[in-house]
């Protein structure tokens, strides 16, 4: 039992461990793979007795230098740190690295791995662009493909029953992050944004188990703690799928007034907006369809025509926010492309917006301070007139 | 240097093919024919030409202000309705174009696509781009969603997805727009005729093996690659073309010449290399002088193979139309994996014994340019031979810095030189 300034503390710490000196720390006979961003299912992983682990990237505090000199300036950070990471020895636990199809820098960042890590095994794993029937049979194929690969580098194998256990945890999870969600979305005082940052990036480094306790337990403080009502403008902060904006960007929007009630960071863990299917009789398949139903609407996936714009002032409406923040990492095409025509969109639908760029190293917010700051003033003032 | 631009007959037949192409594109769509946007890698050209449809190519209308040096103006309309600096150039000339048209202040170069043919083939942006040109023309989207090879080679189930999508997304999306019916054989006669001129190119690229070469493989092949890559492939007049061009190419090896450059014939072959990258269109001519001014030619490179990887083998194939068609998206260059690229550079450079290897990095294109550093130090590894990293961008001219090339390009050439001699 902890008091919830202990747990939130503990959860920084464990949040801030980007070279994952945790995982070193435990059992060494339990496998660990490592899931790049956006989205890889951790069912899978999990299904083989192995501990997920997400690799969020870096953070100010880790000094990028030979994960800087493989890329030319126009490359986003997140490559970067993860070669960083890597090449410091601070990936050795892990057994395995999964990096999905996000963007061309990851893509190719899979081939790097290979020729840099020859003996760290490294696996790709295209998500579908399709939501009908043929691409949720391909992801399905891309799925099995994926637990022949974690079975290779762990020995240990996924099978439907402990596929279907580890769905199960994975739904407690989804369940207990809704609730945080909702507390959050109906009184954000309650759940800060900055403290629900690093509750669920903990989770990088946590056995999903544990994490799973931590956020439960972080949820019944936030139900039981009362705190004081601030005057603060709610937002919607999107784009920052992908690279992890640094802790200090989001407590500098909270400082400057913005209480974020909803958002798309470390997406990875919340990528499904809707419980898995326990019941199927293949629950590879299962995973498929949960990702082509409600999976979410990211920069990386094929929108076709008004999806994401839609989904945001769907999020906007629902959260009850006064405004959005679209924010991206810089040298990120799929949210920066899609800038233009969701502020388009939220104009036309009468939710104001600014647009901020980060790197998940930033460590100077003056201009996010500024910007986020005079936004906060003008919603509220929108608000009282 | 001179004023007048020399160019081969190949280039002057590419040139006159390209302007009845761009003329049919204003006389099609009077006649009410529809027109469809597509990209170069992974194109099915074929297809759109058996339903009597005009292929548009939003990167070739983006090159093409680049090289006539409208690119900067588009760039900048773009940017003005909120596109970031750190964004593809391509995709914001070709929107800024695209805003330019329908604002009335240029007249519009192509007409509007009536439906968006999205082959996702070796690039995400394309992703992006084509969902940027739905909300700006209102067109329909039909997505090829096209895997990426990340382990260096195309699966069964890589290619049953692909043919599953052309039946079931591609085909009724081109039946919907033409009110025709798919008609396999006349695809299987175009696909036939695409395998003639594939054989044509081959010999022409191999041409590049001979001392000296009678090509510039990379300036000079991207005439070459024009009608192939865009809206001939399939058609008679390609086949005819690259007939011609290849005894254009033989008669010059024949006669031991090398490659007509901007600047007339070159003379002494000095250098043989090997260009990994993209052109950058708004220096094009600048940059080719510059490798000629030194007597360094290109002898092969991997730009040239964006369209299809036709030197190593790749053919279209009538008797499996569609799994031909599925086969050619999926093993387009820059649906390759890195190390699956880092081997073909290296056969290049031992095939073609260049002396070195130039990676032209374009800040824009991220499926091109991330892992390019690594790319350079492995070949250099394996190959023993220099390499060296130039860096622009594709159609924003902010980026290109003659002085900054030119320098880069003499130090590795005396570099290379230095070395041979040693």
């Amino acid at each position: 039992m902890h008091s919830l300034s202990e747990l939130v503390s503990r959860a920084e710490s464990l949040a801030t461990d980007v070279e994952l000196k945790s995982l070193a720390r435990r059992d060494p006979g339990t496998p660990c793979v490592g899931l790049a961003p956006a989205y890889v299912p951790e069912e899978i992983a999990h299904a083989a007795g192995a501990i997920p682990v997400h690799l969020y990237g870096g953070s100010p505090s880790l000094e990028v230098v030979r994960g800087d000199a493989f890329f030319q300036s126009a490359i986003c950070h997140l490559p970067r740190s993860l070669l960083e990471l890597g090449l410091a020895g601070h990936l050795d636990p892990l057994d395995l690295v999964v990096v999905p199809s996000t963007c061309d820098v990851l893509r190719n960042l899979t081939g790097m791995w290979r020729l840099l890590f020859p003996k760290k095994p490294v696996h790709f794993l295209e998500l579908p662009q399709r939501t009908d029937e043929s691409g949720v049979e391909f992801y399905r194929e891309q799925l099995v493909e994926l637990a022949d690969a974690v079975h290779e580098a762990t020995g240990r194998t996924v099978s439907a029953s402990s596929l279907r256990t580890s769905i199960s945890l994975f739904n407690e999870r989804r369940r207990t992050l809704g609730s945080l969600e909702a507390l959050r979305r109906s009184a954000p005082r309650r759940v800060p944004t900055s403290e629900l940052y690093v509750v669920i990036r903990a989770g990088a480094v946590l056995p999903p188990e544990e994490h799973l306790k931590l956020l439960r337990e972080y949820l019944r403080l936030c139900r039981s703690t009362d705190r004081p009502e601030l005057d603060m403008a709610r937002v919607v902060v999107s784009g920052a799928f992908c690279e992890a904006p640094p802790l200090g960007f989001v407590r500098t929007l909270e400082r400057a007034g913005c209480a974020v009630v909803a958002d798309d960071m470390l997406s990875g863990a919340r990528w499904l907006r809707v419980l898995v299917s326990e019941e199927e009789e293949d629950p590879f398949r299962a995973l498929a369809e949960a990702y082509a139903v409600g999976g979410a609407m990211a920069p990386c996936r094929f929108a076709g025509a008004q999806r994401r714009t839609d989904d945001l002032i769907h999020a906007v409406r629902d959260a009850g926010a006064q405004g959005v923040i679209l924010a991206a990492p810089s040298f990120c095409d799929p949210a920066l492309l899609d800038r233009p025509r969701l502020a388009e969109a939220l104009e036309r639908a009468g939710i104001p917006s600014i647009q901020l760029q980060y790197a998940e190293n930033s460590v100077d917010y003056g201009s996010v301070r500024e910007q986020a700051g005079t936004f906060a003033d003008a919603l509220r003032l929108w608000e009282a007139a | 240097m001179s004023e007048t631009v020399a160019k081969d007959a190949g280039q002057l037949r590419q040139k006159e093919l390209l302007g009845q192409y761009m003329a049919s594109l204003g006389r099609g769509a009077a006649e009410g024919k529809k027109t469809v946007y597509t990209f170069v890698p992974g194109n099915l050209v074929e297809l759109l030409l058996s339903f009597d449809v005009l292929p548009v190519y939003p990167e070739i209308n983006a090159l093409q202000a680049g090289m006539r040096q409208t690119s900067d103006g588009f760039i900048r309309e773009a940017e003005r309705a909120g596109h970031a600096e750190d964004v593809c150039s391509y995709v914001k000339s070709d929107i800024g174009a695209g805003l330019s048209a329908l604002s009335g202040s240029k007249a519009p170069g192509v007409p509007p696509p009536d439906l968006l043919l999205l082959s996702s083939t070796g690039c995400a942006t394309f992703m992006k781009w084509f969902e940027n040109l739905r909300s700006l023309w209102g067109a329909p989207i039909a997505m090829l969603h096209v895997p990426y090879q990340a382990d260096g080679r195309i699966t069964d189930e890589m290619r049953r997805y692909v043919v599953e999508q052309l039946r079931g997304e591609v085909i009724p999306a081109l039946e919907s727009l033409t009110g025709r019916k798919y008609d396999e054989e006349r695809l299987a006669g175009y696909l036939a005729r695409s395998r003639q001129a594939e054989d044509d190119l081959v010999a022409v690229f191999e041409a590049g093996k001979r001392r000296p070469s009678p090509i510039d493989a990379y300036f000079g092949a991207v005439y070459y690659v024009g009608p192939i890559f865009t809206a001939f492939r399939g058609t008679p007049e390609a086949v005819e073309y690259y007939r011609e061009l290849r005894r254009e190419v033989e008669g010059r090896a024949a006669r031991g010449e090398g490659p007509i450059t901007p600047d007339g014939p070159l003379g002494e072959e000095r250098f043989r290399l090997v260009v990994e990258g993209t052109p950058c269109w708004t220096a094009f001519r600048t940059m080719w002088q510059m490798f000629a001014g030194e007597g360094a030619v290109v002898v092969a490179s991997t730009y040239a193979k964006v369209g299809g990887l036709y030197d190593r083998g790749f053919r279209h194939d009538p008797s499996h139309p569609l799994e031909s068609l599925a086969e050619y998206c999926l093993g387009c260059y820059t649906n390759l994996s890195l190390p699956s690229r880092i081997d073909l550079l290296e056969q290049y450079i031992r095939e073609y014994e260049a002396d070195g290897f130039v990676v032209h990095s374009v800040k824009s294109c991220k499926a091109f340019g991330a892992g390019q550093v690594l790319m350079l130090r492995e070949l250099e590894r394996r190959t023993g031979r220099t390499g060296c990293f130039l860096e622009s961008d594709l159609v924003d001219s902010r980026y290109f810095s003659a002085a900054h090339f030119r320098n880069r390009l003499e130090s590795y050439l005396q570099a290379v030189d230095l070395r041979r001699r040693s």
